[in-house]
């Protein structure tokens, strides 16, 4: 026997389907905005860049296998936050990187400041995979994503008074722990190039890797990318880069001088005074693999050994 | 507790196993973070280097507290300094690389912090050669002066640790403090107390 509990739902309180899939479609909609209002560009809580549509680069070396990315996700120098490797992954969290700008001055003809937005619309974002040495002899490849700086520095016309220029990070103590507590080095960070090594088309201006945005503690949301030189010239979260005439006095330079070179380019050949610079560890390699022997210039020396040509490299580390 | 109180030694000797077993289980499940080799690296010489320090801490804790025969323990702090050391040391060669000669060759001569690695294990390894009973009754005063090395290559080897960091120092600092209060209560004790001498020799040697 079958007992009827309840009543058929009447034909007229069924929603239209039409009507039912322009409501989801609202309802999307008004999500967007929300989270757009809330996240109006790429780097809000690294939420995935909307639209990259990343070109092709020559000057990627896709015969190399990235690094998994959690172990490059979570071993990261970025003495703003820790002395260590591991803690910046949940200290750099509360970095704000939203809304960011760009200061562009000293010897250029347009000299001004930008939102970060607004620079990334005028250029092309590509995907690289650079091998990365630190200078404590490890070594990890990432595929950035990001554009050569040339492009950005052309933009501003640099004079021909241009000798180097200078990077700087952003002084933000309210959440960068050693800046607010002054630990060992002088913040902020700064570091420097010779004009033509920033306009060396391998230099470039990382926005992101493994085709995501760039994790805060990986220098969110711009950071530089040497990959022919030891990774602190690699400079993070980056608010002004100054043309100058002379060169910049750069952080660990200033902070030991003996150890860290204001060129510091790969280089087994020349040793570290404390420690041999000639092979590294590969993250990601397993146990009983050899280390890898060290290549100079970090194996960038076709492109770049031209810029060095009369230099004793020995002199200038 | 019937146990410890029969064979305190024999536990000891078990407890001090504890940190090798503890990073077997961190190598089995993938815990030693990123770079898993230099972790490995860091603990085994950071374990080796807290056996050299608990050595070291026997005297004054004896002539604290008036306590005998803890000799026996400070020697076996002593092995395990050195068995931790050989760890390391192995690590080095075969984990991180390979036993490549020519890559470890050069690693050494180009890095002063290894000498001072090399230096800290040549003292520990003297001294557990030399450590067995019949071994210290035949150097007789030898003995006393070789075994007081064991300042230098703690020192040694506190340097290879912080000789070798480009930032975080706060743990070889600790370290380095902890030696400077074990020597200088040594230091001090001989000054006030010439019966330190006397405790510092093992009982049945007096």
């Amino acid at each position: 026997m079958i007992i009827k509990t309840h009543k058929d739902i009447p034909s007229s309180e069924i929603t239209d389907k039409k009507v039912f899939n322009e409501r989801r479609t609202l309802i999307k909609a008004m999500l967007v905005t929300a989270v757009g209002a809330t996240m109006p560009s790429a780097w809000a809580n690294n939420a995935k860049p909307n639209a990259w549509d990343l070109a092709k680069s020559d000057l990627s070396n896709t015969a190399l296998t990235p690094t998994p990315i959690e172990l490059v996700k979570n071993y990261t120098n970025y003495y703003e936050f820790t002395l260590n490797k591991e803690d910046s992954t949940k200290l750099a969290q509360n970095f704000i990187v939203d809304p960011w700008s760009l200061e562009i001055s000293g010897e250029v003809e347009k000299a001004g400041t930008y939102h970060l937005e607004d620079i990334l619309q005028l250029q092309t974002l590509e995907e690289r995979i650079y091998r990365f040495r630190c200078v404590e002899a490890w070594s990890m490849v990432v595929p950035w994503v990001g554009f050569s700086l040339a492009n950005l520095l052309k933009l501003a016309k640099p004079l021909s008074t241009a000798h180097f220029v200078k990077f700087t990070t952003i002084q933000q103590p309210e959440t960068m722990p050693n800046q607010r507590n002054n630990v060992m080095l002088d913040w902020p960070y700064i570091e420097g190039l010779r004009i033509d090594e920033a306009m060396h088309p391998l230099t470039m201006l990382a926005v992101g890797m493994y085709g995501d945005a760039l994790p805060k503690q990986n220098g969110a949301p711009l950071r530089l990318v040497v990959p022919w030189k030891y990774g602190f010239k690699s400079i993070k979260a980056i608010v002004k880069i100054e043309l100058l005439k002379a060169p910049p006095l750069t952080t660990w330079n200033k902070s030991a001088p003996a150890e860290y070179g204001f060129y510091a380019n790969v280089n087994p050949a020349v040793s570290h005074p404390r420690w041999s610079q000639n092979s590294e560890r590969q993250l990601g390699s397993g146990f009983f693999t050899s280390r890898r022997q060290t290549e100079l210039f970090n194996g960038y020396g076709e492109q770049v050994a031209s810029l060095y040509q009369d230099m004793d490299l020995r002199h200038f580390f | 507790m019937n146990f410890q109180i029969k064979n305190p030694k024999l536990v000891t000797i078990a407890v001090c196993l504890i940190p090798m077993l503890w990073l077997f289980v961190d190598i089995a499940f993938d815990n030693l973070g990123s770079n898993p080799i230099q972790a490995l690296h860091i603990r085994l010489g950071d374990w080796s280097l807290r056996f050299l320090c608990m050595t070291l801490a026997i005297t004054p804790l004896q002539t604290m507290t008036k306590w005998r025969g803890m000799a026996d323990y400070r020697q076996m702090f002593g092995l395990y300094a050195f068995f931790y050391a050989t760890l390391h040391l192995l690590t080095y060669l075969a984990i991180d690389n390979n036993f490549e000669w020519s890559l470890i060759g050069t690693d050494i001569i180009e890095s002063p912090y290894i000498w001072f690695g090399v230096v800290a294990y040549w003292v520990v390894f003297a001294l557990a050669i030399t450590s067995p009973k019949w071994v210290m009754k035949r150097m007789g005063k030898s003995w006393k002066k070789l075994h007081r090395l064991v300042y230098i290559g703690t020192m040694a080897a506190i340097i290879h640790y912080f000789w070798q960091l480009k930032g975080n120092l706060a743990e070889p600092l600790l370290y380095l403090i902890i030696i400077f209060f074990l020597l200088g209560f040594r230091v001090l004790a001989g000054l006030t107390s010439r019966q330190l001498n006397k405790m510092m020799i093992p009982k049945g040697h007096e």
